[in-house]
């Protein structure tokens, strides 16, 4: 990575010390081990935590396994798993079906909600840092319990949200009781946390040369076309590392999910997100094998969509450093 | 758009924004009858009842879970610090076989999703003996004093890039050892990346569900999420209120966090993006 490697430039730079004279290799030998010394409980995370258990996890998506019995009964079914989820369970084509369309509206909303928000408080304001803090309060309190236990009664038939809409006389939906608008009223509490890509986009509108906006309006330009050409261009690496973050936290939404629909997934699945589906399969059905299959397709369709992300991205994000200037 | 509009309509979206947060502190103060017919944001009259109900609602009571909460929290936090900071300094400053490829591995395992881990995860704690075994948060605990959150690792090897490493190079021809380099050098210098690592490991551990609600199945070693996911089995009217006072109680230790380090979290995701 490019981490590592002006350091090491600037390493053989310095010229040779006294402590070079214990030998040709001492030092470098020495470093060697006091490397892999401070390295080691990551190391040891690494193998036991991480890779043993995700090898584990491949070979049991091939089987069988409730986990109340020993590993060594786990019985071998080859591509059965895989075949079920793709064709013999309908769950688990909805799971998906509810997982792109939270992510496919949640993300956008979410990131335009935060650049509006930005962009309106990218001028001088008295009290920008108070404004800023607390439109970002919500994402700090985020995915807690607590916040969607108040989400979803504020979204009751009776509740805040339904008064609310009733002084206009508006009549309003049972919301979370209802299959049409229950994940509405999920994609709505992710929007409402807008603030953590509102800040990261507050901090790219500071890196845009003012001179860039002084000669738009000498040529002329108004808001919306120094918005368009000057802004969004400049913008767009950071418009771009938001919608790949947030695109990966949306296909992981569970907490809301779980809390909503009391870990059932209701009403009637509409709320049914792959991690409450995969949750269901292997902690409540104990079905672990095929909890793992599931979880290695959500893998790597996760990379997948990063990389086609990454592909696009190629044509619409300007790095004023790079090539393109 | 003039300053006076901008900032009314910045009033409004955050009158918007903050009014669940508003509603929720409202809701808890008021009695059972009143949740049914009050919908508004402030009590008729206030009364603590849903905090004393709530807090022993449950046969060990609220407190229990709440130093349950703590305790996994604050022992986070410490392993979080700890181990991330070891991980950081020889991948940052110190020059190893392989130190590139282990890198790419931890910039790999950055990416992972949890929920991808939590089953072969579980199999293995379970084979332990660790699951519902003599000490239930061993499975909570264990990864996080072993540097597994990438995330806080690379988030402390940028910081100690920017580092000058003429100290350590001075250091070092002085004869000191790579440990006495971390020691006097590193150590003090990374405080802020410590002090960032701490603070968010601490929030997101408190916020933390999914794990804690697979590793944690007896009512008296629950956690305050997992709790308060029992009020939701019996959501009648009369425990709308105590849910809400717990919940409220619930945000606290984060609010507070948020208040002291306010300035800090912000440019802490400014600077690496990460979630809150």
């Amino acid at each position: 990575m490019t981490t590592v490697r002006p350091a090491q430039s600037r390493l053989r730079a310095v010229p040779p010390g006294p402590a070079d004279r214990q030998g040709p290799h001492g030092r470098r030998h020495s470093e060697n081990l006091s490397g892999y010394a401070f390295l080691s409980p990551w190391l040891l995370g690494l193998f036991a935590i991480t890779a043993i258990p995700m090898l584990l996890s491949l070979y049991l998506s091939f089987t069988d396994y409730d986990v109340l019995t020993p590993l060594s009964e786990a019985s071998w079914v080859g591509w059965a798993n895989y075949e079920r989820m793709f064709t013999g369970d309908p769950s688990y084509w909805h799971a998906v079906r509810v997982t792109l369309t939270f992510a496919l509206v949640a993300v956008p909303l979410k990131l335009a909600a935060a650049l509006g928000v930005a962009l309106l408080l990218n001028r001088a304001i008295r009290g920008i840092g108070l404004f800023r803090g607390l439109f970002y309060l919500p994402s700090l309190l985020g995915g807690s319990v607590a916040l969607a236990i108040v989400w979803v009664n504020m979204f009751n038939r009776d509740g805040a949200f339904n008064s609310f809409l009733g002084l206009f006389g508006v009549e309003g939906a049972p919301w979370v009781n209802d299959p049409d608008w229950a994940l509405q009223t999920l994609i709505l509490l992710a929007v409402w946390q807008f603030g953590a890509p509102m800040v990261i986009f507050l901090a790219g509108l500071k890196q845009v040369p003012v001179e860039l906006y002084e000669a738009a309006s000498v040529d002329g330009a108004g808001a919306w076309r120094q918005f368009r050409n000057v802004t969004l261009p400049m913008l767009s690496p950071v418009i771009f590392f938001n919608l790949v973050l947030e695109t990966i936290n949306g296909f992981q939404g569970f907490t809301s999910a779980f809390v909503l629909s009391n870990g059932t997934g209701g009403p009637v699945d509409s709320t049914l997100m792959y991690t409450l589906d995969l949750y269901i399969k292997g902690f409540v059905e104990l079905d672990m094998g095929y909890a793992s299959a599931m979880a290695w397709v959500f893998l790597l369709a996760i990379g997948l969509i990063t990389v086609v992300l990454f592909r696009t991205g190629r044509f619409w994000v300007h790095y004023s450093d790079g090539e393109d200037r | 758009m003039r300053g006076r509009l901008r900032l009314l309509l910045l009033i409004v979206i955050l009158a918007v924004v903050l009014y669940p947060l508003i509603w929720m502190v409202g809701t808890s103060f008021k009695s059972p009858q009143e949740i049914a017919s009050n919908i508004g944001l402030i009590p008729e009259k206030f009364t603590p009842g849903n905090f004393t109900s709530g807090w022993e609602k449950f046969d060990v009571g609220f407190g229990r879970f709440f130093l349950n909460s703590a305790m996994v929290s604050a022992l986070t936090v410490v392993g979080n610090t700890v181990s991330c900071l070891l991980a950081a300094y020889a991948f940052g400053r110190l020059k190893f076989r392989l130190r590139k490829a282990w890198f790419a591995v931890m910039i790999a395992t950055l990416l992972l999703p949890g929920h991808v881990l939590i089953i072969p995860q579980y199999i293995l704690f379970r084979t332990l003996g660790w699951v519902g075994g003599d000490w239930p948060y061993l499975p909570l605990l264990v990864p996080q004093f072993l540097a597994t959150e990438a995330f806080f690792v690379f988030l402390m090897v940028q910081f100690m890039r920017g580092i000058p490493r003429e100290l350590d190079e001075a250091a070092k021809i002085d004869g000191a050892s790579p440990f006495s380099v971390f020691r006097h050098v590193i150590l003090p210098l990374s405080r802020p990346a410590l002090v960032t690592t701490a603070i968010f490991s601490f929030i997101w551990t408190w916020n933390d569900f999914f794990r804690q609600l697979v590793y944690l199945s007896e009512l008296e070693d629950y956690t305050a999420p997992v709790a308060l996911t029992l009020f939701i089995d019996s959501t009648s009217e009369s425990s709308v209120g105590p849910m809400f006072a717990m919940s409220l109680l619930s945000l606290i230790p984060v609010f507070l966090f948020f208040v002291a380090f306010q300035r800090m979290l912000v440019e802490g995701i400014n600077t690496s993006g990460l979630k809150g």
